[in-house]
């Protein structure tokens, strides 16, 4: 094809019905693939859990307190998500900035703490390499975290991009708010469950 | 066009040959123990129950092309595309085949599992198995000897082989006797069989462990009851004892290992090659290198 | 600098088989790009197709893949044959243990993630979104990514070839095995980065294919107009987005196993090795099926057409379809009735498995029905068909067999399993993808397939299969276990003989499908090859009422399909399509380079774990995210067609078509 030939079309997409809607459910379908995932790492964790090998379990080294500072953090940046996704519907570019800013700063907060909570479990000993207990909540919890750290990640290129690269905050950058929604907030219904079955079953 | 019904000429030859191995040694459909044979009838009644559909969809698959094939001006209906009847047939007939086999499987699943005990008036012999990179070493605990790449026992009595490797994953099977089972270490797995008939058959590992893999095989002997006494005593006479310290020598890897006998077994050996995965890393290490 | 690598890993230097290979690979690569320079080609090659976003060409693109990972996987299996044909009795055979154990590792892992997977999602590719009228798949530029990814899967594994090597373990990689303490060297981590990157390409394949099927179907077609081969591709990448997200996890811990000495499969610690054996196989299931399913949706397509009839049972196909995909699920255990699961779970696990061959019976019987009171033509495809359903009614009877776990204890890794399954890969997957080659050929490319040649091919297949394998059902009832590389009983060598020489036979059939290619591609312009109405085989399905190939927006006006067989239906009303239509602005994605990159990338980053050259990883790791980022930023991704253009093309296609009417009226 020559595309010299033919019309050159840029960003306005509000008439195009063909396209948009299909990456929200097409992001969805991805998000139950990686639901598939998380579960496959709760399996292992399952086999795993009580494989302390002589080394720790849960109820050692588990801080319930520390994990619900981390825990409170995730769910208000949810909400704090929520605020910025209700300015990005009525296009206000200055409310959506300042509640993802929030979010950002929570979650990342989130994120500190789990290194935080890792760095301490390697350097008293407890590595993942000690037990298949130790190798099920490392792989389990940091994929998670990976998980949030990929979010973070997406949230400032997002917010570089209506920013410095003055992208509109049209129904192509809502839709991609909306799909990052719901990733954020389907990894806090993943870490409910990692903070009930791994944490509150694990200090028991 | 077809021309020539070329799969089943390839088909019936193999068919003889099948035919032809029932005499063979060596061999699954001509087994030497209680729970081969079942398993020989149960893979020939399997077998029979499937041919009554398999057999009239190839004929009818080789039929069907010739008759409606273009130009031979048989009816034509382009669109004739569903029949209650013929429906019905399509999925009741699979499924009376499968109710039946699944009844034969529920069945035989339960009168063969490896696990049970195998009746009788003998007390069974217990024979510990365990997979080494790339041998098996069998341990008598009643008779205190043990072997390397040789297994005997009497026939008539019922055999209880408990099996763990301390290695990879392998896979316990005495071909002419019956069922196999997985190796695998820090588990015990567990293997009822009994032999028959006198001979000595081949054992083998059916899951490749890795280099030495191709050479893992053993005998198995089954033997008259006075013979299996001379044979233990054979053993006991062995000149090598076998303690913890000496495991950790003989389980190194080796390839094409020779039989060997040793006496003086320890007694808790076995528990203690399950029992060393189950600790902490400081317990002893062996097979191969790290 | 360079990780663990040096020089005495360049393979070539230490064997003359590899030399050989090395040799042969590198002679090739230089005559592609030798050729290409000479007819300055790169720029054509990288507009056109490397990054092109068009579903037609990506899906030639992993045909052609596919059909250089079958010649590579195919010259596996030959020395393979030989091997064992010629090691008995004391000869070690001509090749030594560690490169044997390679071979059949890699035969296994290439044929499935790289033969068999890339030709399915390559047919699928190509024939999807023409036969719901769709413009392209949901995702154009998610699509090139996947494919890509493929590709540089691909590729890993051919560099473990001369650098380095493969895997010893089987093409599933059993731990402890696998494990670092047992498979220290590069091997194994080959096997895991391939499979990672070519796995997630072929999951969001699976994503991009579903949204398309669901969300951009022609009007008018309802589920139950969909055709049986899109109906297959749904229920194929459900079980795509249900069963990968295991593998990579799986792979996942393994690698963390290896890399970081972690313990979820070592024999140490509380690792559990019968965990990677129950998700390997949680994922191995379903990929039978996500390789078969395909493979009956163009029976489905090649037996009406070719019976000049409709299919029969339409519904009761796709009920059995879906009863398929949900089965696939519960039956994982059956590879493991060894294990020593207790008798209910055995039993359960052998019932389910029987019970998937119900609606497999009934779609046996629902194309022996179609071609009841049909008018066969017997082209290459119909034979492939036909040779199908013969084969693969005693495929899936020694299949059943096998699911009885009384039966399973005796042939479990036998070889009357490697004959069981190459009885349904070769007899039921293959054929069906060779059908569906040779059917979609034309629309995909213009041209027929030379259908001489491809009977050929199928007789020798056909023959080659039964000679190669009927004696390893042979060998599993005579005791011989799979994957030895020497053995001692002089009673298994005739059988290995004759296998040896079904291998041959076999040989001959892959080289008249090369061959047929070549000459199909030479006499492309002889008018009795040429498609020129788009409809060479008078299809039933609206994939055929476009030209061939088809505009790079597939359709002009997006067909309204009021029938199941919609073009069949038009054509029976008489071609009112040949009113003028009035056409409008068409909507299509740019070209990009990106999931080129992005995988090239990708690429970078499995090397260099395997080598554990780390800071090469970083800055692949960069490249790919990186990338990514920069794509996210472009707005100017799409563009419309206008409908002047549209309507010049239309016209010179019509044009085309009149003048062959012409012709044949003179």
């Amino acid at each position: 094809m020559s595309p010299d030939s033919l019309v050159a079309h840029h960003g306005e997409f509000a008439e195009d019905h063909s396209h948009e809607p299909n990456n929200v459910f097409g992001f969805w379908l991805y998000l139950m693939t990686d639901c598939i995932l998380f579960a496959t790492l709760f399996a292992g964790f399952a086999v795993g859990r009580h494989q302390y090998a002589g080394d720790v379990s849960g109820h050692d080294i588990f801080d319930l307190k520390y994990v619900g500072v981390e825990t409170a953090l995730l769910l208000v940046s949810s909400s704090t998500y929520g605020f910025a996704m209700i300015g990005a519907y009525q296009h206000k570019l200055n409310q959506v900035l300042v509640w993802l800013g929030i979010t950002f700063l929570l979650g990342a907060g989130f994120v500190g703490m789990e290194i935080n909570e890792f760095h301490h479990l390697v350097a008293e000993g407890h590595g993942p390499d000690r037990s298949a207990f130790l190798s099920a909540f490392f792989t389990l919890v940091g994929t998670h975290g990976l998980h949030v750290t990929c979010g973070l990640l997406w949230m400032l290129v997002l917010v570089v991009q209506l920013t410095v690269l003055r992208k509109p905050l049209d129904t192509r950058y809502v839709n991609r708010l909306m799909c990052l929604s719901l990733f954020w907030h389907f990894l806090d219904i993943v870490w409910i469950c990692v903070f009930s079955l791994v944490y509150l079953m694990g200090v028991r | 066009m077809i021309t020539r019904p070329l799969p089943f000429l390839t088909r019936a030859s193999a068919l003889a040959a099948l035919v032809s191995l029932t005499g063979c040694k060596y061999s699954i459909l001509d087994p030497k123990g209680a729970i081969g044979a079942a398993e020989k009838s149960l893979i020939l009644t399997s077998t029979y129950a499937m041919l009554v559909i398999v057999v009239p969809v190839i004929i009818l698959t080789l039929w069907f092309g010739w008759r409606y094939r273009e130009g031979a001006g048989a009816r034509y209906e382009p669109d004739w595309g569903h029949s209650g009847v013929i429906e019905i047939f399509c999925w009741g007939i699979p499924c009376a085949i499968i109710a039946f086999l699944g009844y034969l499987t529920w069945v035989s699943t339960h009168a063969l599992d490896p696990y049970k005990a195998l009746g009788g008036q003998k007390k069974p012999l217990v024979i510990d198995v365990v997979a080494l990179n790339w041998k098996w070493l069998f341990i008598y605990p009643d008779q205190h000897v043990a072997t390397i790449n040789e297994v005997a026992f009497p026939v008539g009595t019922p055999v209880d082989f408990r099996i763990t490797s301390d290695s990879v994953m392998n896979s316990f099977f005495i071909p002419e006797l019956g069922s196999q089972i997985y190796a695998m270490a820090g588990m015990r797995t567990q293997l009822h069989l009994i032999a028959d008939r006198e001979g000595t058959f081949p054992g083998l590992s059916a899951m490749y462990s890795g280099r030495g893999f191709s050479d893992m095989h053993f005998n198995a002997i089954a033997t008259t009851d006075d013979k299996f006494a001379d044979w233990v005593s054979n053993a006991a006479r062995s000149s090598v004892p076998l303690n913890t310290g000496d495991y950790v020598r003989i389980a190194a890897p080796e390839e094409k290992a020779p039989v060997q006998y040793f006496s003086n077994v320890e007694p808790n050996l076995f528990n203690e090659i399950i029992a060393k995965y189950m600790g902490k890393a400081e317990s002893f290490h062996s097979g191969v290198k790290e | 600098m360079l990780g663990r690598m040096t020089l005495a890993d360049v393979a070539i230097l230490d064997s003359p088989i590899i030399m050989a290979a090395g040799v042969f690979m590198a002679l090739v690569v230089a005559a592609i790009v030798g050729t290409i320079t000479y007819t300055k080609s790169w720029v054509y090659l990288w507009k056109e197709w490397i990054t092109s976003v068009d579903h037609k060409k990506i899906g030639i693109m992993y045909i052609i893949v596919a059909i250089v990972m079958l010649l590579r996987g195919f010259s596996d299996a030959i020395m393979m044959r030989a091997q064992q044909a010629m090691a008995y009795g004391g000869h070690a055979g001509y090749l030594p243990p560690h490169h044997y154990d390679q071979i059949f590792t890699a035969h296994g892992t290439i044929m499935i993630f790289f033969m068999a997977m890339p030709f399915m999602i390559g047919l699928m590719n190509i024939a999807v979104p023409l036969q719901i009228g769709a413009r392209d798949v949901a995702f154009p530029f998610l699509n090139s990514f996947s494919f890509w990814m493929t590709a540089v899967g691909a590729i890993l594994v051919n560099v473990s070839l001369v650098l380095g090597e493969f895997g010893q373990t089987g093409w599933l990689a059993y731990p402890p095995l696998s494990e670092l303490k047992f498979s220290p060297g590069v091997g194994v981590d080959y096997y895991i980065w391939s499979l990672q990157l070519t796995g997630l390409g072929t999951l969001l394949t699976g994503v991009n294919f579903f949204v398309t099927i669901v969300k951009m179907r022609a009007p008018g077609m309802t589920w139950m107009r969909i055709p049986i081969f899109t109906w297959t591709i749904l229920c194929t990448a459900i079980l795509i987005m249900a069963a990968f997200p295991i593998l990579t996890v799986t792979f996942g811990m393994l690698s963390l196993d290896r890399y970081l000495g972690m313990h979820f499969f070592t024999n140490e610690l509380g690792g559990n090795q019968m965990m990677y054996v129950n998700l390997i196989w949680a994922w191995g299931h379903p990929e039978v099926y996500i390789l078969i399913l395909p493979a009956f949706g163009v029976f489905s397509e090649v037996v009406p057409t070719f019976s000049q009839k409709r299919l029969f049972g339409y519904k009761a196909m796709v009920y059995a379809t879906v009863c398929i995909t949900f089965l696939s699920f519960v039956v994982w255990l059956h590879h493991f009735f060894t294990m020593g699961s207790s008798a209910n779970v055995n039993a359960f696990f052998g019932i389910t498995t029987m019970i998937i061959s119900i609606p497999t019976g009934v779609k046996i019987f629902n194309w022996l029905f179609t071609m009841y009171r049909g008018r066969i033509q017997y082209t290459s495809m119909m034979l492939w068909t036909m040779g199908f359903m013969v084969t693969f009614v005693i495929g899936g009877m020694t299949g059943v067999m096998l699911a009885l776990p009384g039966n399973d204890w005796v042939l479990h890794n036998s070889l009357f399993l490697i004959a069981h399954f190459h009885n349904v890969i070769i007899g039921g997957v293959f054929f069906g993808y060779m059908a569906g080659l040779t059917y979609w050929f034309p629309k995909a490319t213009g041209f027929k397939l030379n259908d001489s040649w491809g009977k050929a091919s199928f007789w020798f297949w056909l023959t080659g299969f039964y000679v190669a394998f009927m004696p390893l059902y042979v060998l599993g009832f005579l005791g011989m276990t799979r994957r030895m590389n020497h053995y001692d009983n002089p009673q298994w060598t005739p059988y290995l003989w004759i296998a040896a020489f079904g291998a041959l036979i076999i040989a001959a059939g892959i080289a008249c499908t090369v061959i047929g290619l070549v000459v199909s591609i030479r006499q492309r312009h002889l008018p009795q090859n040429q498609d020129v109405t788009g409809d060479p085989w008078n299809g039933r399905t609206i994939e055929w009422s476009t030209s061939s190939p088809p505009p790079f927006y597939n359709f002009a006006v997006l067909p309204h399909v009021d029938a199941l067989d919609a073009f069949n239906e038009t054509k029976k009303r008489g071609l009112e399509a040949r009113e003028t239509p009035v056409y409008s602005d068409i909507h299509m994605p740019r070209n990009t380079p990106a999931g080129f990159i992005m995988s090239v990338a990708a690429g970078i980053v499995g090397f260099a774990l395997i080598w554990h050259i780390w800071w090469l990883a970083i800055i692949g790791m960069l490249g790919v995210v990186g990338t990514f980022i920069v794509r996210s930023c472009n707005d100017d991704i799409d563009y419309y067609v206008p409908a002047a253009e549209v309507a010049r093309i239309e016209g010179l296609h019509n044009a085309r078509v009149a003048q062959l009417e012409l012709t044949h009226v003179a």
